[in-house]
């Protein structure tokens, strides 16, 4: 490579909103559900029928947009984008062009070279499309109309990202964001947060953008990292060979780790965008936004500065809880019943990571309840169980929520504390196992760990090995 | 008693008063359909079984105490665009030949409640584009006062409906003065209710901006109640309007000492037909001698309506019939792929005037043509409201004719489109302003074909023009009986 070169990246991210009806009629958004199972004449486009917008959409639009210090658009109005397909039962989706709900915005994301400022263009709310099946025996084509109408914003940067690495830092920035307003649960396997990439390519040093492209069917953090590399040397390939970067729509197959030409600008459809003249526009008191404003969450920075002040765990450990509001929420949640912020912290750290990783599980996924958490410690700390006991009760807890102290009770997993039952046991073990108690005396130190062992088996692991060890020493 | 030529109010008394049955009453329209539509085809669908079901139903409740209003057991007819559980809505299209809705426009569901009884659906222009009722893809609907003329439109089959004696009363949609205009070339009593006071669920829509749903009807008296039945703020319609006025029989009053009533010239001047100016101005005097106070005024800005409203009520129907695809319901053409099943779905589907204003609607909208056609229409739509806000704050009510003319012979007008939008000026300004209209028969021509008196207010002052429309009517009632 001859010269030296820029990328300029710029996102549009789709977020489907937590809201638990539709953004235009009162069907459920739930997912899955048998085909059209959640629908009615409204997001099925019948003759007739007519849009009211949800005002938990916009709630959660203006909670998203203040967080990511937008101006919030006091007089905001929906347009229609037409365009013929059959996912889109009106053949035109509700959205917004002209007047979205949020301009100009930013956060913050951290670099190897400091904190940066990632630009918000704008921010505005939109319906889902439905979903079609093709249906090979049949040969025909089949439409499902669940997800028509489930709502979505789309999250507009400026074109200020220049790595992969800033990318996935933007992006996780969002997530957080937004899982912690509980906006959405932000899964970009599942669909529920979907980015499209523009990028292109210039000369270091140039003020001018060079032609973009946008990638679509990005499924997952590594195949956006995947995609911006490749495009990223396909340009630069282009240019160096003399050639120029033709703007359109590329999609990312992630298994073949390459990309392939969708449509260029000029098949680039006239979408006769206007206003809706079903719904009016649509004006943001002071008071709503008060409203929204005061419901604002404790959000990630700020989250992690005050567990500094107030927990004595581990930076590492801070930076992984608050990573997810949910595993922040049940962290907090746990210690305020009593648990020592450090003995939550570890079960976080060890065994719920572990499973999580084991599973392929999200920190979201985590079912177990902080008051089931903070009974199992407050078992350990009694040392009414001993801590091999304690991972197998927090394994099915964690599977099933199970309430710790009735499992124990009901599994009569308790540590046995009574010292007559103990002695009986040690001696029966070491009648048991002569040459094991040989080999003791004959200095040979392992052996006690077969003894302990074995009384541990004998006392279906209800015993503290600790005490087990001092009792055999003191009998041989 | 001559059953037919009873009002609906006084029906629905007559059935209270155990004169006459809701089943009587229904099997009178139904013997007088069969006699007719022969001749003046004011229907698409007539749900015989179904209507003496309903008219038997409702006997019982009306028997049982629980429908005691003033359109209870009275039949009625439903533009073929407002949606009917289980019954065809063709929309006079056919693209819509086999849609059953599985749900009933809110309108309908109020007149259900009012006791009022379904006949079944009323033939129009397709999609409610048209003034004709000649652009239905089922036929042409004739004037009964005289069936080699049109009955206008788009709302031809329930104006003539209406006028043939039909059905007691029927529903309409007026977007550009498909009420009014149809009613004024019938003979019957019309009106555009103020945008926002009927919900518009369920009625499929052609400019939602536009479209209001509203009566027609033998008198004023009728065309009250039923407004008064069908008005109602409905969450399933964001543009809905909650309004605490709606006991319009209330204005039923006999007085207009006082009321001040505007005249606007450029609504008399080229193009207008002189037996309907002195018709409407004869109209003007009645009232004046009632105590009225007449004055004339420039509106303005008359002329740019029809660019106006052709432009918007076009855009907007571009996007609303995009839903009819051939893909949920509806007919759909045999053909090879998406591209092509569309393409031969939608021209075979719909109807030249259709299919013209997709055109035209596609075509403002279009980037580049968007600024200087759509949101120059916009432009024109807020002055023209304007304007009417200056005239309403001298007057109570704006009178003036509803058609430059009476009724055009039958396949007169469609040959000639724009002549055809242009007789829609005296109308169109009322919905681009979001005005109610009330259309009050005033007289007939030299062809005897009658002539519409349009009264104008201001928005939700509906019970200015009923009481203005009803003096007028009771006056000129005693002027003919005299």
């Amino acid at each position: 490579m001859s010269k030296e070169y820029e990328t300029v990246i710029g996102l549009e991210v789709h977020v489907e909103l937590a809201a638990k009806t539709k953004i235009f009629c009162g069907c459920s958004t739930a997912f899955g559900g048998s085909p059209n199972a959640h629908t009615c004449p409204v997001c099925t486009g019948m003759p007739g029928s007519l849009p009211v917008l949800n005002k938990k959409v916009l709630e959660y639009a203006v909670a998203v947009g203040l967080a990511a210090n937008c101006e919030i658009t006091r007089y905001c109005k929906f347009d229609r984008k037409n365009y013929f397909y059959p996912d889109n039962p009106q053949n035109y989706q509700i959205s917004q062009l002209y007047l979205p709900i949020c301009r100009n915005g930013w956060v913050e994301i951290d670099t190897p070279d400091g904190p940066k400022k990632v630009g918000i263009h704008e921010i505005h709310m939109e319906e889902d499309a439905g979903k079609l099946i093709h249906d090979e025996w049949e040969d025909c084509t089949l439409v499902d109309y669940n997800r028509s109408g489930v709502p979505l914003i789309e999250i507009v940067s400026e074109p200020d990202m220049r790595s992969a690495d800033e990318v996935i830092a933007y992006l996780e920035k969002l997530r957080l964001i937004i899982q912690y307003l509980g906006a959405s649960d932000c899964k970009l396997q599942e669909g529920s947060m979907r980015a499209d990439v523009n990028l292109s390519v210039r000369e270091k040093g140039s003020e001018q953008l060079g032609t973009r492209t946008e990638m679509k069917n990005l499924n997952s953090f590594r195949a956006i990292a995947r995609a911006i590399e490749g495009e990223k040397n396909r340009q630069i390939d282009l240019l160096e060979a003399g050639e120029s970067v033709v703007q359109e729509t590329r999609r990312w197959d992630d298994g073949k780790e390459t990309s392939y030409a969708m449509r260029s600008k000029e098949d680039a459809q006239d979408y006769r965008y206007f206003p809706d003249p079903d719904l009016p526009p649509v004006s943001i008191s002071e008071e709503f936004l008060e409203e929204i404003r005061a419901r604002q969450p404790e959000f990630r920075t700020e989250k992690r500065k005050r567990y500094k002040e107030e927990f004595d765990i581990p930076d590492y450990d801070i930076e992984i809880i608050t990573g997810s509001k949910h595993m922040a929420d049940l962290f907090e949640a746990t210690v305020a019943l009593g648990a020592q912020p450090k003995k939550v912290s570890n079960w976080l750290m060890v065994e719920t990571l572990r499973i999580l990783k084991e599973q392929e599980l999200d920190p979201e996924d985590i079912r177990f309840s902080p008051e089931n958490l903070a009974k199992l410690i407050a078992l350990t700390e009694s040392r009414a169980i001993n801590s091999t006991v304690a991972k197998e009760v927090f394994e099915v807890m964690f599977r099933e929520n199970v309430d710790p102290e009735r499992y124990v009770e009901e599994k009569g997993l308790k540590m046995v504390s009574d010292e007559g039952a103990l002695r009986k046991t040690v001696e029966e073990v070491i009648a048991a196992n002569p040459q094991s108690v040989q080999d003791y005396r004959n200095g040979k130190e392992k052996a006690i760990g077969f003894l302990v062992g074995q009384t541990m088996k004998a006392m279906k692991g209800k015993a503290d090995p600790g005490s087990v060890n001092k009792l055999l020493k003191e009998l041989l | 008693m001559e059953l037919l030529s009873l009002s609906a109010v006084e029906l629905s008394a007559a059935i209270r008063e155990k004169k006459i049955t809701a089943v009587e009453a229904m099997e009178a329209v139904l013997d007088r359909i069969e006699e007719c539509e022969p001749q003046y085809h004011c229907y698409v669908t007539v749900d015989r079984e179904g209507a003496l079901e309903r008219a038997g139903q409702v006997q019982k409740r009306i028997e049982a105490g629980e429908l005691t209003g003033p359109l209870a057991g009275v039949p009625v007819a439903v533009k073929d665009n407002m949606c009917t559980e289980g019954m065809l809505t063709t929309c006079a299209s056919r693209i819509l030949e086999n849609f059953i809705p599985f749900y009933t426009a809110e309108a309908v569901l109020n007149l259900e409640k009012a006791g009022a009884v379904l006949i079944g659906k009323t033939n129009m222009d397709e999609f409610a584009m048209g003034s004709t009722t000649e652009t239905s893809a089922y036929g042409v609907t004739k004037n009964p006062r005289n069936p080699e003329y049109v009955p206008g439109g788009s709302s031809g089959g329930s104006a003539a409906a209406v006028a043939a004696e039909e059905c007691f009363f029927a529903l309409g949609s007026d977007t550009g003065g498909s009420i009014r205009q149809p009613a004024s070339f019938c003979g019957v009593v019309g009106m555009k209710p103020t945008y926002g006071t009927v919900s518009r669920y369920g009625l499929v829509a052609y400019g939602s901006s536009l479209d209001q749903i509203g009566p027609l009807s033998k008198t004023v008296e009728d065309c009250a109640a039923v407004l008064e039945a069908i008005a109602s703020h409905d969450s399933k319609d964001s543009t809905s309007v909650e309004r605490s006025d709606t006991n319009f029989t209330e204005a039923l009053v006999r007085d207009v000492r006082g009321l001040r009533i505007g005249i606007p010239r450029d609504y008399f001047g080229e193009g207008l037909d002189p037996e309907v100016r002195s018709a409407v101005l004869e109209a003007a005097k009645v009232l004046e001698a009632q105590g009225a106070v007449l004055e004339e005024f420039d509106l303005s800005l008359v002329d740019y309506a029809i660019p106006a409203y052709y432009t918007i009520a076009a855009a907007e129907a571009s996007s609303n019939l995009e839903r009819f695809d051939g893909i949920k319901y509806g007919y759909r053409a045999d053909a090879q792929g998406l591209h092509q099943m569309y393409k031969k779905t939608r021209s075979q589907g719909f109807g030249p005037e259709v299919k013209r204003r997709i055109m035209l609607g596609s075509f403002v909208l279009s980037s580049g043509y968007y600024d200087a056609y759509y949101l120059k229409a916009l432009r024109v739509k807020g002055m023209i409201k304007k304007a009417f806000d200056d005239a309403f704050s001298k007057y109570d009510c704006i009178l003036g004719p509803a058609a430059p003319s009476t009724a055009p012979k039958l396949g007169e007008s469609l040959s000639d489109p724009i002549k055809m939008y242009l007789g829609d000026i005296y109308t169109i300004s009322v919905n681009l302003a979001g005005l109610p209209g009330l259309c009050v028969p005033c007289g007939t021509d030299h062809k005897g074909l009658p002539i519409g008196l349009q009264l104008i207010g201001d928005c939700f002052q509906e019970k200015k023009l009923i009481r203005i429309g009803y003096t007028y009517e009771q006056c000129r009632k005693d002027l003919q009986g005299a």
